[in-house]
C-alpha cells in the first residue's frame, strides 16, 4: 500500500502499550507537574489511611481509657490531616489541569500540522469526519489517560496493597476476609469492562447509522417528497432506532448487573467484618476503635478496587486512540518539495508524456500519454466530456497530485524538483467548486497572498466582477461560508477567481470557474480576464464556446488523452467530436439571457 | 443575504471579542437560545417532557417506590453497624451470647440483598423507560421533519435538522443515562442521611449539619461558574471543529494557495482558546472538589472532637460515633456528583426546548382530514385562478388559469424569477396556493393524501440526491417492489445501463463508497431512471438536464421521447433543443403566461418572444 494512503480509515490499527509509549515525548515538558501529581497522590493515600487510625486512637484512647486530655490534640490532628488532604487534592488538580491540557493541545497542533502536509491522495480517502474524531475524541481519551488513568492505575494498586497490609496487621483474620473480597471485584470489573467496551462500541455504531438516516432524511427531503416516500424512510429510521434501543438496553442491563454486584460485595464484607469483629471485640482480641477503623478502611477500598476495571478499560481505549493518532503521524507525505527555485520565472508550462492514476486505483489510468506545451503568456483551453480527466490534469500542475509517469515542467524544471511553496506561488487555480472558509471575505480572498494591499484586493475583485463583496453588510469583514453569509454559486466562483487573480501567478488555472455565472456576468469577467491572461500563462477548462474564446489554442481531451490541439474554429469545422461537445453550446444556450439580449 | 441588521454599530463591539480573520456575522438563533438557558424545564420543554412521560405514570410511581426502598436499605447499613457495636458486643462480653449480634448481622445481609435487588430493578426499569422515551422523541421528530413542507426545510437548513436529531437527542440521552439516577440517589442520600444523623443524636447531628450552609454556598458558586464555563468551552470547541473540518474539507485550496502557515496560526489560536476555556473549567473543579473534601474533613474532625467529648461523658455510644463517621462519608460524595449533573440537565433542557419548537411547527401543506381516493389517474393538471406568494408583499404568481390535458408535454420557458419553478412546486404540492385551486383529474390537491399524490406526480430537479445503498436501491427508491429486470429496463431506457455495468459491482455498487466517483451527469441519469421506474402519470422536470454535458443530454432527450409518451409532462429548461420535444410551449413572465401554443405555431407567427428567441438561435447557428 502506498505510503500516503495510511491504513483503511474504517478499521482500527493494532494497538498496544507501545503506542502510548511512543507518545511519551509529549509528557516530557510536564515532568515537574507529573512528579507533583504522583507525590501528592501518594501522600493522599497515606492520609486516607491515617485519618481512620486517628479515629481509632480517639475511640480507644480518651473514650475507653477515660482520658479527656487526649481528645483535643487527636481531634486537632484529625483536623490538620483533613485540611492537608484537601490541600493536596487541590494542588494535584491545579497542576494536572495545566499539564494534561498542554499535552492535548500540543498533540492537536502536531496532528493538524501533519494533516496539512499530507497530499490530496490521502485526503480523498479520509473523510474529514474521521480525521475530526481523531483530533477530538481520541485526543481527549489520551488526555484522560495521561492525566487520570495512568496516575490512578498506580495509586490505586498502591492503596489496595498498603491498606490490606494495615488491615492484616490490625487483625489478620478480618484482613484475610477483606483481601478475599477484593479478588472477585477486580476479576468481575475486568470482565465487565471488556464486555462493556464491546457493547458501547456497538451502541456508538448504531447511533452513527441512525445519524446517517437522519442526515439522508434531511438532505434528501426534496427527493423523498417528490416520490412520496416519507413513510418508507420513517419506517427505516424507526427500525434503526428500535435496534439502537434494544442494544442500549443490553448495555443498561449489563451496567445494572455490574453496579449491583459492586455494591453488594462490600456490603457482604461489612456484614462478615461486623460479625467476626464484634465477636473479636467481645472476647477482647480487638478494640472497639480498631473495629470502627477497620470498617472505615474497608469502605475506603471500594473505589480503588472497583475502579481498576474502569481504568484498565480506559488504558485500552487510550492505546487504541494513540494507535489511531500514530497512524496519521506515521503517514509520510508522498508529495514533498524539491529544492530548486526559478529565479526569473516566465511561465513556460510543459506536460511531457504524462500518465496518471489515482493512488487508490493504480490500475485505472485516468490520463494517458498527455503532452502539451504552453508558451509563456499563452492561454490554452481544455475541452472534454465529463469524466475525461480535465480537472485531474489541472491538479498535476501545482502538485496536488503527482504524475504516475512522464513529467510536468515549468521553465524546463520538473515540478517535483521545485520547492513546493515556490511552485504553488507560481501556479494559482480557481476551482470549479470553490471552497469558502467560515471567515471574513478578506481572509477568503487573500488566501494566496496574505499581505495583499487594499488596492490589490480591489483590483482583483474588479477583474473577477466580485464587487458584491463590498456591498455585504460588513463589507470585506463580513463572515462568509457555512457559518456566515450564504453566497450563491456564481458569487462563490467569482470570489474564487478573485482569489486566484490576487495571487499573481505565472500560471493561472481556471477549472471551469465560470460555469455558474450567467452569460452577461461571464462576458464581463472574460473581458477583464483578457488583461490578466495577456501576460500570464493560462490553462482554462471550458464547457462553453464563450470560455474557449479566451484561449489562443484549444486542446481536446478524450478518454484521458489529448486527441487534438488547435484553433477553435478549425477544430469546430474539422473534428466531429469537438463539434459534438461545443456545437450545441455555441447555440445560444440560455434562453433567459438571450431574452435579456433580445429585449435590450 | 439580506437578513443582517444595519452594520454600523456592531462590528466594533464584535471585533473586540473575535479575531479579525473570523469576520463579522449574525448570532445564530440556536446559539442565542443556548446562552439564555437555565434549567427550568418550563414552557415548551416542560410540556414536551410531561407529554413524553405521560404513558409511564404508573411505571414512574413504581420506580419512585423502589428507589426509596433501595436508599432506605442502603442507609440502614451504617445504622445496623452501630447497633452491632452497641447492642451486639456487650452480651458477648458478659455471657458470650451471640444472639443479638447474629440478628443484627442477618439484618445487614437482608438490607444488602434488598438494596441489590431493588437497585438492579431500578436501573433496568428506569433504563427501559429512558430508552422508550428516547425512541419516542426520535420517532416523533423524524416523522415531523418528514411532514414539514419543503418551504420549512428551505429556511431551517439540513444542518440544523441533523443537529436536532443528533446532538440534541444525545443531550437528552445523556440526561437519562447519568442524570436521573444520580440526581435521585443524591437527593435521597442527602435528605435521608441528615434525618438519620439527627435521629441518632440531635446535638451531634446539628453540629455535623452545620456544614450545610457552606456546602450550599460552595455548590451554588460552582453551579453558576461551571455553567458559564461549560458554555464557553462548547463555543470554543465548536470553533476548533469548524476550522478543522473546513481546512481538511478544503485542503485542495489550502495547499494550492500555500495557506498552511496562516491556517496553522489560526488553528493554534482556536486550539489555545479551547485550551484556556478547558483550563478554566478544570480549575473550577480543582477548587470545588477539594473544597467539598475540606468541608467534609473539617466536619468529620469536629464530629470526632465533639463526639469524643460526648462519648467521654457517656452521652453517646461508640456505635453512634462510628455510625456518624460512616454516614458522613456517604453524605459528601453525592455532593461532588450533583454539580456535575447540572450541565447535563442544562443541555437537555435546551435540547428539549428546541425539539419542542420543531414539533410545534405546523406543516405548510397539511394532510386532508377526509382524503379523496383517486381511482384511475389520467394526468390532467389544472390551475384555477391560482395566486401565490412567498412573502406577503410580492405575488410570484398573481393569478393563473391553465389546463394541461392528460398526456400532453408542455415546456415552460421564461426568465429567471418568472415563476416557472413555483408553478412546478404548486403542481407537486410542495406549496399550497394562497388563493385558487390546483387540481389533478379534477380533484383539489388538498384533498389528496401525500402518498396518493406523489405516486402520481413526480418531479425531477437538478438536485440528484442519492441515498446510501446500491445503485439498484436508488433506482428503486420510488417503487421498492420493482424487480431487477424492471430496474435494468429503466436504466437502459435512460442510457444509464452502460456506465452502471462498467462500475465494479454493476447495479450492486454501493454509491456511498463509490458515489464520490459518480459524476454529476451520471448521478442525474440515475435520478432519471428513478423517476421513470416510479411510472407517474405526471412527470415534472425542473432544469433536470442542465448538469449533463451535451452528449448525455442528447441521450436523455432521445429517451424522453419514449419516457414521456402517454403521460403528462412539464419541462422547465434553458436549452431550446429540449423544448423541441414539447407539444406545447408556455412563455412565462412575472408569473403570467404571455405566450401559449405549439412550438411551430409560436415560431410560425413570426413575432413574439419565443419567435425572437428562436430567430436569435438560428442566427447564431449560421
Amino acid at each position: 500500500m502506498a505510503t500516503d494512503l495510511g491504513h483503511d480509515p474504517d478499521s482500527n490499527p493494532p494497538a498496544g502499550v507501545h503506542s502510548l509509549w511512543r507518545l511519551r515525548g509529549y509528557l516530557k515538558p510536564h515532568r515537574v507537574a507529573l512528579t507533583i501529581m504522583l507525590l501528592t497522590s501518594l501522600a493522599g493515600v497515606g492520609l486516607t489511611i491515617a485519618i481512620p487510625l486517628v479515629t481509632k486512637a480517639i475511640i480507644d484512647g480518651p473514650i475507653t481509657n477515660r482520658d479527656l486530655g487526649a481528645v483535643l490534640p487527636l481531634g486537632l490532628l484529625a483536623l490538620g490531616l483533613g485540611v492537608l488532604e484537601a490541600a493536596l487534592i487541590f494542588w494535584r488538580r491545579w497542576v494536572q489541569s495545566n499539564a494534561v491540557l498542554g499535552v492535548e493541545t500540543a498533540m492537536r497542533h502536531d496532528l493538524y500540522e501533519r494533516l496539512q502536509e499530507l497530499p490530496m491522495g490521502f485526503h480523498s480517502r479520509w473523510q474529514s469526519g474521521q480525521l475530526l474524531s481523531r483530533a477530538t475524541t481520541d485526543l481527549s481519551g489520551i488526555r484522560r489517560f495521561f492525566g487520570f488513568g495512568m496516575l490512578f492505575l498506580l495509586i490505586n494498586i498502591v492503596q489496595v496493597i498498603v491498606v490490606t497490609i494495615v488491615l492484616l496487621n490490625m487483625y489478620w483474620p478480618l484482613g484475610l476476609v477483606v483481601g478475599a473480597a477484593a479478588v472477585p471485584i477486580v476479576a468481575l470489573s475486568m470482565r465487565f469492562e471488556k464486555r462493556y467496551v464491546v457493547i458501547s462500541r456497538q451502541v456508538q455504531d448504531e447511533q452513527g447509522d441512525l445519524a446517517t438516516h437522519a442526515e439522508e432524511g434531511a438532505v434528501g427531503i426534496r427527493v423523498i417528497k417528490s416520490f412520496g416516500r416519507g413513510e418508507h424512510v420513517s419506517l427505516q429510521y424507526e427500525q434503526a432506532a428500535d435496534k439502537l434501543r434494544d442494544t442500549s438496553m443490553v448495555k443498561v442491563r449489563l451496567a445494572a448487573k455490574f453496579w449491583t454486584f459492586l455494591e453488594i460485595i462490600p456490603n457482604l464484607a461489612v456484614a462478615v467484618v461486623l460479625l467476626l469483629g464484634s465477636i473479636g471485640v467481645g472476647r477482647g482480641s480487638l478494640t472497639p476503635g480498631e473495629l470502627v477503623a477497620f470498617i472505615t478502611l474497608l469502605l475506603s477500598l471500594v473505589w480503588p478496587v472497583s475502579s481498576l476495571g474502569v481504568i484498565l478499560a480506559m488504558a485500552q481505549e487510550a492505546m487504541t486512540s494513540a494507535a489511531r493518532i500514530l497512524e496519521i503521524f506515521d503517514t509520510e507525505p508522498a508529495i514533498v518539495g524539491g529544492t530548486e527555485v526559478i529565479a526569473e520565472p516566465r511561465g513556460h508550462l510543459r506536460l511531457e508524456h504524462v500518465d496518471f492514476a489515482f493512488p487508490d486505483a493504480p490500475d485505472e489510468l485516468v490520463l494517458r500519454d498527455v503532452s502539451l506545451d504552453l508558451a509563456p503568456g499563452e492561454t490554452v483551453a481544455l475541452v472534454g466530456a465529463t469524466g475525461s480527466g480535465k480537472t485531474v490534469l489541472t491538479s498535476l500542475v501545482p502538485r496536488l497530485y503527482d504524475v504516475t509517469a512522464g513529467r510536468v515542467t515549468i521553465d524546463g524544471v520538473d515540478v517535483r524538483e521545485l520547492d513546493l511553496k515556490h511552485l504553488r506561488s507560481l501556479v494559482a487555480t480557481a476551482f470549479e467548486e470553490p471552497t469558502l472558509f467560515s471567515m471574513s471575505a478578506r481572509e477568503n480572498v487573500t488566501l494566496g497572498r496574505a499581505d495583499a494591499s487594499d488596492a490589490d484586493i480591489d483590483e482583483a475583485l474588479d477583474i473577477a466582477q466580485a464587487g458584491f463583496v463590498r456591498d455585504l453588510p460588513w463589507g470585506l469583514d463580513t463572515r462568509i461560508g457555512e457559518q456566515g453569509m450564504a453566497l450563491s454559486g456564481g458569487q462563490r466562483q467569482r470570489l474564487a477567481l478573485a482569489r486566484a487573480v490576487l495571487a499573481r501567478p505565472k500560471v493561472l488555472v481556471l477549472d471551469d470557474t465560470l460555469s455558474a455565472l450567467d452569460v452577461h456576468t461571464e462576458k464581463l469577467v472574460e473581458d477583464a480576464l483578457q488583461s490578466v491572461l495577456g501576460s500570464t500563462t493560462g490553462l482554462v477548462v471550458a464547457h462553453r464556446a464563450s470560455t474557449v474564446l479566451l484561449a489562443d489554442r484549444v486542446a481536446l481531451l478524450q478518454d484521458g488523452t489529448i486527441t487534438h490541439v488547435g484553433d477553435h474554429r478549425v477544430l469546430l469545422a474539422e473534428v466531429p467530436a469537438y463539434r459534438e461537445l461545443l456545437a450545441a453550446d455555441a447555440e445560444p444556450s440560455e434562453l433567459s439571457d438571450l431574452d435579456e439580449a433580445v429585449t435590450a | 443575504m439580506s437578513t443582517a441588521t444595519p452594520p454600523h454599530d456592531q462590528p466594533e463591539s464584535d471585533e473586540r471579542r473575535q479575531p479579525s480573520w473570523r469576520g463579522v456575522a449574525q448570532v445564530d438563533d440556536d446559539e442565542a437560545a443556548e446562552r439564555e438557558r437555565s434549567v427550568r424545564f418550563s414552557g415548551g420543554s416542560g410540556a414536551l417532557l410531561r407529554e413524553l412521560l405521560a404513558p409511564y405514570r404508573r411505571a414512574i410511581w413504581l420506580l419512585i417506590g423502589v428507589v426509596v426502598v433501595e436508599n432506605a436499605a442502603r442507609l440502614s447499613i451504617p445504622y445496623l453497624v452501630k447497633e452491632g457495636i452497641d447492642t451486639g458486643i456487650p452480651p458477648i462480653r458478659t455471657d458470650d451470647d451471640l444472639t443479638p449480634l447474629t440478628i443484627v448481622v442477618c439484618l445487614v445481609l437482608v438490607a444488602a440483598v434488598t438494596q441489590a435487588i431493588s437497585r438492579n430493578f431500578f436501573l433496568v426499569r428506569s433504563g427501559l423507560l429512558g430508552q422508550n422515551v428516547l425512541y419516542e422523541v426520535r420517532r416523533r421528530v423524524f416523522r415531523h421533519f418528514q411532514v414539514l413542507s419543503p418551504a420549512f426545510h428551505d429556511d431551517y437548513t439540513s444542518g440544523r435538522v441533523i443537529s436536532r436529531q443528533t446532538s440534541d437527542v444525545d443531550a437528552i440521552y445523556e440526561m437519562l443515562e447519568t442524570g436521573f439516577d444520580g440526581l435521585i440517589t443524591a437527593a435521597l442520600t442527602l435528605v435521608g442521611t441528615a434525618g438519620i444523623l439527627l435521629f441518632l443524636d440531635l446535638k451531634l447531628g446539628l453540629v455535623a449539619l452545620a456544614c450545610g450552609p457552606f456546602l450550599f454556598l460552595l455548590t451554588n458558586w460552582f453551579r453558576r461558574a461551571s455553567s458559564a464555563s461549560y458554555r464557553i468551552t462548547r463555543e470554543k470547541v465548536a470553533l476548533v471543529i469548524v476550522h478543522f473540518v473546513e481546512s481538511m474539507g478544503g485542503v485542495q485550496a489550502v495547499q494550492a494557495f500555500r495557506r498552511e502557515p496562516r491556517n496553522q496560526e489560526i488553528f493554534d489560536d482556536v486550539n489555545d482558546q479551547y485550551r484556556r476555556a478547558n483550563l478554566h473549567a478544570f480549575r473550577l473543579v480543582a477548587f470545588f472538589m477539594p473544597g467539598i473534601k475540606l468541608i467534609g474533613n473539617v466536619t468529620i474532625a469536629v464530629v470526632l472532637l465533639y463526639g469524643g467529648y460526648l462519648a467521654y461523658n457517656g452521652d453517646v455510644t461508640v456505635g453512634v460515633l462510628a455510625a456518624f463517621l460512616l454516614y458522613l462519608r456517604q453524605f459528601f460524595e453525592p455532593m461532588m456528583e450533583i454539580s456535575q449533573f447540572y450541565n447535563t440537565f442544562q443541555s437537555a433542557s435546551a435540547a428539549l426546548d428546541k425539539l419542542a419548537g420543531v414539533l410545534r411547527e405546523e406543516p405548510g401543506v397539511p394532510e386532508p382530514d377526509e382524503p379523496h381516493r383517486l381511482q384511475e389517474t389520467h394526468g390532467e393538471v389544472s390551475f384555477d385562478a391560482v395566486r401565490f406568494s412567498y412573502t406577503e408583499d410580492r405575488d410570484v404568481i398573481p393569478g393563473l388559469d391553465l389546463t394541461v390535458p392528460a398526456g400532453q408535454t408542455i415546456a415552460l420557458v421564461g426568465t429567471t424569477g418568472a415563476g416557472k419553478t413555483t408553478l412546478a412546486k404548486l403542481a407537486t404540492r410542495f406549496y399550497d396556493p394562497v388563493e385558487g385551486t390546483v387540481r389533478l383529474d379534477g380533484v383539489d390537491l388538498r384533498h389528496l393524501t401525500a402518498d396518493d399524490l406523489r405516486e402520481r406526480v413526480v418531479m425531477v430537479t437538478q438536485e440528484n440526491y442519492l441515498f446510501s445503498g446500491t445503485i439498484a436501491d436508488n433506482i428503486r427508491f420510488g417503487r421498492p417492489e420493482a424487480s431487477m429486470a424492471e430496474v435494468e429496463r429503466a436504466a437502459t431506457a435512460l442510457g444509464a445501463h452502460d456506465f452502471i455495468m462498467a462500475l465494479p459491482e454493476g447495479y450492486q455498487t454501493d454509491v456511498a463508497n463509490r458515489g464520490g466517483r459518480l459524476s454529476a451527469g451520471q448521478r442525474q441519469l440515475v435520478a432519471f431512471a428513478r423517476a421513470f421506474l416510479a411510472d407517474p402519470a405526471v412527470l415534472i422536470l425542473d432544469e433536470a438536464t442542465s448538469s449533463l454535458d451535451v452528449p448525455s443530454e442528447r441521450l436523455v432527450q432521445q429517451a424522453l421521447q419514449t419516457v414521456l409518451a402517454g403521460r403528462t409532462a412539464v419541462i422547465i429548461a434553458h436549452r431550446l433543443s429540449t423544448v423541441e420535444i414539447a407539444d406545447r410551449v408556455l412563455v412565462m413572465e412575472h408569473g403570467r403566461i404571455v405566450e401559449d401554443g405549439s412550438p411551430a405555431e409560436l415560431i410560425g407567427s413570426g413575432e413574439g418572444r419565443f419567435a425572437d428567441l428562436h430567430d436569435a438561435w438560428l442566427e447564431s447557428l449560421a
